[in-house]
């Protein structure tokens, strides 16, 4: 047959729907050690486990957030944890209605031969890890797959490797019981305008739903983590409609309808641009079969980190914060953001950094 | 840029747009002269050019009949042919809201080394025959590429052969004005199930429109014909429910929005069965972001051709008969036909083994 039929065929279907509700999106709380520490290091926290935990207690605990969020992306050190009341974050997350994920690649490496471009790994003994992680109550997986925009980027072979490993990866996930997250993020970087991001956008999800198909992935059982289709990091910025309309181009030229949901990574957008350009993908007149959502990492933990601080006594402010950006982008999955949620201080501010590595 | 944007690239999304309108569908007259030939046989004609005329004006001037319709596939000759009172077929068609299209495929070859597979043929000067076409009226044009299963069929080789031929057509046809209709043709021939069926389409799919995105043609301004999803000719039939779940399935699968209309072939159904298959597709309650229509050859022209045989005096009857086809498909495109045009010629299984166009 063309896709594989797993025996978790009918859950994965529902998983992924589910994580698709209008209304709602994915918290990316998957940062690894190191990338955490980046974060922590910026507010003048130090990364241990104590803290690291504190941070993502701070989130999943926030009054009222976790109705704006159907799935949460997690590390694998967090999946373990508990609050500090004893109670498993997987719980916490379960209790609240939102479906617990677990970042399973093991980062990027450089392709020989290429201009500085990557593949990713973790394919290795895959499977047993996504059993592991299915019975710790993970539902869905995620897997970054990185290219880059050049005078000869993205290579064919760029283009195919990456594809290839998230089908993979995808087939994998879906033996195994959980929803794979295919991410495929072309980077912001660069002095190209939104017509060349267009293009390769189109020409990398194409090869991706052709290698997914190759590897009898089910479609149904599956969401998309793109990004958004906009002009590069040095090129002049556009304005949220025109963002829109070059996405859901993108999207209707690649992506099959029966792929229940496409949640946006944020890059390096500021939470309040990031919001922005979701809420007009969704207010745009036409064809839109998957519903448009979020899959944010800093573009909802930005300003709630700042107000945090590392300080027990700001947790209740940074925990406002933090219910700000997600009831915003909420909306904005629904098209009805009005541009006026209070800004805590950075939440305008851009997160690019150049040649990020996550 | 991903889309070849040229300069038809506006011309060329209304009228794929309009070919896709709810209610309407296209009319396959391009049977060439061989093919055409078989036909009048049949109904004991002979294959000359008069009466391949006469055919095409019966189905063209049938009072009525062109509502129904957004566009008609022809063969190069009948392209130039006219009424007996003088009148161009072209403006006949265009005075009626329908779109002329025109066959530009050289029909098929078989590969060698593998067990009858096929790719088609056609590419060579295609640009400068698609200008002339576009100079004579026509709007978009159609290719045929066609697959079998068997045991190790289809191959990788067909499906890539026959899904890089397609793509090439529908560039070049842009390039000079019209839409492609992208034709990829399993055969129903074979003992093997509907689920493999399935398989096979949704495999043959993912292939064209990666072909058609490696070759940037604009997907908003072509059309798709594929067949439906059904069990093999020398299998158990079944409902249309199940043929209409199946099909859209594997489209929604693998057909990007971008599309905007998909206008099945008939293969060797009955007229009545194809209606009824495209009816149950049209009230599935899924989502569904492209139009489901008809591009139906022997099943919108059987009955007719029956009923015709060839006798001037039996013309009326026969523009009736017809008439009738083209309401009921037109019905299936909404969701709306009721099975009342069923019974006798109308019935009659059109598959012919290992058929050759």
């Amino acid at each position: 047959m063309s896709h594989f039929k797993s025996k978790f065929h009918d859950e994965l279907i529902a998983n992924a729907a589910y994580i698709g509700t209008p209304g709602k999106g994915i918290l990316a709380a998957d940062e690894s050690t190191g990338t955490i520490g980046k974060r922590l290091a910026s507010i003048n926290v130090e990364n241990v486990e104590s803290n690291r935990r504190a941070l993502r207690e701070l989130l999943f605990t926030t009054p009222g957030a976790l109705q704006c969020i159907s799935g949460v992306i997690l590390f694998e050190e967090t999946l373990y944890q508990k609050t500090a009341a004893g109670k498993p974050f997987v719980d916490v997350l379960k209790e609240g209605g939102v479906l617990p994920g677990i970042k399973v690649d093991k980062g990027t490496v450089e392709l020989a031969g290429t201009n500085g471009e990557t593949t990713t790994q973790g394919l290795d003994g895959l499977a047993q890890r996504c059993q592991k992680y299915y019975e710790a109550g993970a539902r869905f997986a995620k897997w970054r797959a990185v290219l880059k925009i050049g005078p000869t980027e993205p290579s064919e072979l760029a283009i195919h490797e990456n594809a290839y490993g998230l089908a993979r990866y995808a087939a994998i996930c879906q033996e195994n019981g959980l929803v794979p997250i295919v991410e495929p993020e072309i980077l912001v970087d660069g002095t190209h305008d939104i017509n060349k991001c267009a293009a390769v956008t189109e020409r990398v999800l194409a090869a991706c739903y052709k290698a997914l198909n190759d590897h009898h992935v089910l479609l149904e059982g599956t969401l998309l983590k793109p990004n958004m289709v906009t002009p590069g990091s040095e090129a002049p910025k556009v304005s949220p409609e025109v963002i829109a309309e070059h996405t859901v181009r993108a999207l209707l030229r690649t992506v099959p309808s029966a792929v229940p949901a496409v949640v946006f990574l944020s890059g390096g957008q500021s939470e309040e641009e990031a919001t922005l350009n979701l809420n007009a993908m969704n207010k745009l007149k036409g064809k839109k079969p998957w519903s448009l959502s979020f899959s944010f990492g800093r573009a909802l933990q930005q300003s709630t980190l700042k107000a945090w601080s590392g300080k027990e006594e700001n947790v209740k402010k940074a925990q406002e914060a933090f219910l700000t950006r997600c009831k915003a982008n909420s909306e904005a999955t629904l098209g009805t953001y009005k541009g006026d949620a209070k800004l805590g201080a950075g939440a305008a501010e851009s997160l690019h950094v150049k040649d990020y590595k996550y | 840029m991903s889309a070849f944007v040229g300069k038809y690239a506006d011309e060329l999304i209304k009228t794929a747009k309009y070919i896709a309108t709810p209610g309407k569908g296209i009319l396959a007259a391009d049977e060439s002269t061989g093919t055409i030939g078989k036909r009048l046989a049949s109904i004991n004609v002979e294959n000359i050019e008069s009466n391949r005329q006469a055919l095409r004006e019966l189905l063209f001037t049938a009072p009525d009949a062109l509502q129904f319709l957004s566009g008609v596939i022809l063969f190069e000759e009948t392209l130039y042919q006219k009424t007996a009172s003088g009148k161009p077929f072209v403006e006949v068609l265009e005075e009626n809201g329908v779109v002329p299209g025109i066959k530009v495929d050289k029909g098929i070859v078989e590969l060698a080394g593998t067990n009858g597979e096929t790719t088609t043929q056609g590419l060579d000067s295609l640009g400068t025959r698609c200008a002339q076409y576009y100079k004579a009226g026509a709007r978009f044009a159609k290719w045929r590429a066609v697959l079998k299963i068997g045991p190790t069929e289809p191959s990788e080789l067909s499906i890539q052969q026959n899904a890089q031929g397609l793509a090439r057509y529908a560039i070049i046809c842009q390039e000079n004005g019209l839409v492609p209709i992208v034709e990829p043709e399993i055969l129903t021939d074979g003992p093997h199930d509907i689920a493999k069926c399935a398989a096979v389409t949704e495999t043959v799919l993912a292939a064209v429109y990666k072909a058609l995105n490696d070759h940037h043609v604009l997907l908003e301004g072509t059309l798709l014909k594929p067949n439906m999803v059904t069990p093999g000719s020398d299998s158990p039939k079944v409902p249309p429910q199940v043929v209409a779940e199946h099909t859209v399935t594997a489209l929604r699968r693998t057909v990007p929005a971008a599309v905007p209309g998909i206008v099945f072939l008939s293969g060797g159904q009955s007229e009545e069965e194809a209606t009824l298959n495209l009816n149950a597709m049209n009230k599935l309650e899924v989502l569904k972001p492209w139009t489901l229509s008809f591009s139906f050859g022997r099943a919108l022209q059987q009955s007719t051709l029956k009923t015709w045989g060839g006798q001037k005096e039996n013309v009326a009857k026969a523009q009736a008969v017809f008439l009738a086809r083209c309401k009921a498909n037109s019905a299936a495109t909404l969701g709306k036909y009721s099975g009342t045009s069923a019974g006798g010629l109308a019935s009659e299984s059109l598959f012919v083994k290992d058929y050759k166009y």
